[in-house]
């Protein structure tokens, strides 16, 4: 075959005409000029609720030309937390995870701060509640940005009827829609004596005393409302303290009067105890309403979502909160970022609070306020002090202000649930105290 | 012509050395491995690289960033709460396996008894608990189970008896947990025990019913020494299969109430992974390790000697 040399002149004569036509071509910005981004999202407990996420990704990756992956991972089965722990140790997978309220802490070496990110959002949504600030950052840098999706406030789910007749309370009174609470009276000694008179009525409030979320955040809402916390800011031991023995006592007469398997109860157990019309009072998300609406809308018109009662210490209800955090081994930060500002912008907010049924919560002080709380009906405004717009409570989470490596392990220990069945079950309260003690002084170990 | 010599040396130890190889290829031997480095390869990457690694991490700090030698398991020695789960496991394994043993090995008397047409639909049904993946059936004995909702409690009711606290009492709880394990892992037993009962050579019993043993004698003397083999390995594996046993105890209980069923992998994943400290979680999941291996050295020694004795 025959192969000819290409003359110097040849050479020149292509590559001019390659340059030229370079040169000459339109610029063409693909699809995804942008790279690509994977996230993932927590999958949402109500029906659907997933769409708004879906809908606001899409738009923001059409608009910025990154393609974006979204997987929507269940928390059922802590596959959430099995994923983190992957991600954590292959130092690979998502470039951006819904971390649930401790594991920003647990894995802030591997985060990207998002300083900036939080100080525009705080600036254009509010101020942020001190839970997030204690949850999110590490030493002084927001590590992670609250996420509106699965960000709840557990607090209580009355039966208007019930309250209204076996404990002589018109929650909605104490609680009017689209006005701020006249809950002076709702106390500790109240909710105890509402307690006693539904439970002798038949229809026992439904708080559960088992190891899952649901009983660990009442638990440590009401031993906050006593001042009453087993380690100290300073990651001091105080368990023996006077607020703990004062919380115990107090929890223990409420014991009593809670459904005799309550140390059993799972999560799920409070939302069939409400929907079964079997209870007066739940601490929940409006989750247990939504199923109650959908499964008995009779039950569904007497409920009524509302604050806490007020302790020697103050008024807190439990709030937990879904954290956005960046993983620093992310190939797309600034594609990351770009859409955490995107799912946190006013009207994305509104629409994840829409299509939850007003079961998200966003954590900024200016958004309590959205119609979806106050048009939820039945009845009308049965969700409108659900995001706490008045903000008559001190949003907190269990084992706080306890320092977070520390508090994890109390959390998901269920020290302060398991020191109360203990204590119903019939040991003695200093027997109790001691072991809680020599609990929470093994969690201290580094 | 010494040249000559060696070339010829080197020629044939260069021939035997290509047949040698040219043997061992063609050898049974090496077939043999061929077929079974598939099962080589898998064991290494699931199981053998991912235990030096749960012992890699046993040996790291919380945090994972600092080696801390043993100091994992000394913390573990002085909680109250490993010493109740160590405590648990044993009865909850023990207790379980026995059970399992005695129902397995007393259906697969009573399924042998059928005759061989009916047979086959008995030992169907029978292992119906053992193929239905455990975490599904278990979700069905928590409905049962449930704390406010029991059907059994319900049907107690029916004839005054209960309500009983199926998951909420701590005793009541390690029942329903070992019931459920008994439920799932009984069949196992039963498929086994009847094997081995078929491979029992039929004379030996017309011979001792012709010397006229009883029952008992038949049992005692014929039944169990020949299934001896068969029953030290089932043992061992369930054991094995009970003691590392999780979706059970965590579906019904969760560990629950107050910590009270808790066993190794449940305390271990509550440890590791819901509360974030992954070396405490191996170190705990590592306990597994010298107990189980006891208790396979003694079996497994049992069932060497008695084979070298026949």
């Amino acid at each position: 075959m025959a192969f000819t040399q290409p003359t110097r002149r040849r050479v020149l004569q292509t590559s001019a005409a390659s340059a030229a036509a370079l040169v000459s071509a339109p610029y063409v910005s693909g699809a995804h000029a942008a790279g690509s981004l994977s996230v993932g999202f927590w999958d949402h407990w109500v029906p659907g609720a997933n769409r708004a996420t879906e809908e606001i990704v899409k738009a923001w990756g059409e608009k910025e030309k990154v393609a974006v992956k979204a997987d929507f991972i269940t928390s059922q089965g802590n596959k959430n937390l099995l994923t983190i722990a992957a991600e954590a140790q292959a130092k690979s997978g998502h470039d951006v995870f819904a971390f649930p309220t401790w594991y920003i802490h647990e894995h802030a070496a591997m985060l990207e701060p998002v300083d900036d990110i939080m100080a525009d959002l705080i600036k254009q949504n509010g101020a942020v509640n001190g839970t997030v600030d204690y949850l999110a950052k590490v030493k002084g840098r927001w590590m992670a940005i609250p996420a509106t999706p699965g960000s709840q406030i557990k607090g209580p789910c009355s039966r208007i009827d019930l309250m209204k007749q076996h404990a002589g309370i018109d929650v909605q009174a104490m609680y009017p829609a689209g006005a701020a609470p006249k809950a002076d009276n709702w106390t500790m000694d109240t909710f105890l004596t509402a307690a006693e008179a539904c439970h002798k009525a038949g229809f026992p409030f439904g708080i559960g005393l088992g190891q899952t979320t649901d009983s660990v955040d009442t638990a440590g809402a009401i031993f906050q409302s006593f001042g009453a916390a087993l380690v100290d800011k300073d990651g001091k031991l105080t368990v023996k303290s006077d607020a703990v023995r004062q919380a115990m006592e107090w929890y223990a007469k409420l014991a009593k009067v809670l459904p005799p398997d309550a140390p059993a109860w799972d999560d799920a157990s409070n939302n069939k105890w409400l929907v079964s019309g079997r209870g007066a009072l739940i601490c929940n998300p409006p989750s247990s309403w939504a199923v109650a609406k959908r499964d008995a809308p009779d039950i569904a018109r007497q409920c009524w979502t509302h604050g806490m009662p007020a302790g020697p210490k103050g008024r807190f209800a439990p709030y937990l909160p879904y954290l956005w955090g960046i993983w620093s081994f992310s190939k797309n930060k600034p594609a990351a970022k770009s859409l955490l500002r995107a799912l946190s912008t006013h009207d994305s907010i509104a629409k994840m609070v829409a299509v939850s049924v007003g079961y998200d919560l966003p954590a900024y002080e200016g958004l309590t306020t959205l119609k979806t709380w106050a048009e939820e009906e039945p009845p009308k405004g049965t969700l409108y002090h659900y995001p706490n717009p008045h903000n008559h409570q001190t949003l907190s989470i269990a084992a706080a202000p306890a320092p977070p490596e520390i508090a994890n392990q109390i959390y998901n220990q269920a020290i302060m649930t398991k020191m109360v069945a203990r204590h119903l079950g019939g040991e003695k309260m200093e027997a109790t105290l001691t072991w809680a003690q020599n609990e929470v002084e093994g969690f201290m170990r580094g | 012509m010494s040249d000559l010599a060696v070339r010829d040396v080197q020629a044939a130890s260069s021939h035997r050395q290509r047949s040698r190889i040219g043997n061992f290829l063609r050898g049974r031997s090496f077939v043999a491995f061929l077929f079974t480095l598939p099962l080589i390869v898998l064991v290494s990457v699931l199981v053998i690289y991912p235990a030096f690694y749960a012992l890699h991490l046993a040996t790291l700090n919380k945090r994972m960033t600092q080696f801390v030698g043993l100091s994992n398991f000394s913390f573990l020695f002085t909680r109250e709460t490993f010493w109740m789960v160590v405590r648990q496991s044993c009865i909850f394994a023990v207790t379980a396996v026995i059970f399992k043993a005695l129902i397995g090995f007393i259906v697969a008397h009573l399924v042998n008894a059928i005759p061989d047409k009916g047979q086959r639909k008995w030992r169907g049904m029978l292992l119906i608990p053992w193929v239905i993946p455990p975490a599904l059936s278990t979700l069905t004995w928590l409905w049962l189970f449930d704390p406010s909702y029991s059907a059994f409690n319900w049907l107690f009711g029916l004839v005054g008896i209960g309500p009983v606290p199926w998951t909420g009492d701590a005793t009541w709880a390690r029942f329903s947990v070992i019931l459920v394990n008994i439920w799932y892992g009984a069949p196992f037993f039963m498929i086994m025990y009847l094997a081995a009962l078929k491979s029992v050579p039929a004379e030996l019993y017309e011979v001792a019913a012709i010397d006229g043993a009883t029952f008992w004698q038949k049992l005692f003397y014929i039944t169990l020494p020949m299934m001896r083999n068969i029953i030290a390995i089932t043992t061992l594996f369930s054991l094995i299969v009970t003691f590392a046993n999780f979706d059970i105890v965590w579906i019904l209980t969760a560990g629950g109430p107050i910590d009270r069923t808790h066993v190794f992998a449940t305390w271990a994943f509550r440890l590791g992974i819901q509360g974030g400290d992954i070396p405490l979680g191996a170190a705990v999941s590592l306990f597994m390790v010298p107990i189980l291996a006891v208790a396979a050295i003694f079996i497994l020694r049992d069932v060497n000697k008695r084979s070298e004795r026949m």
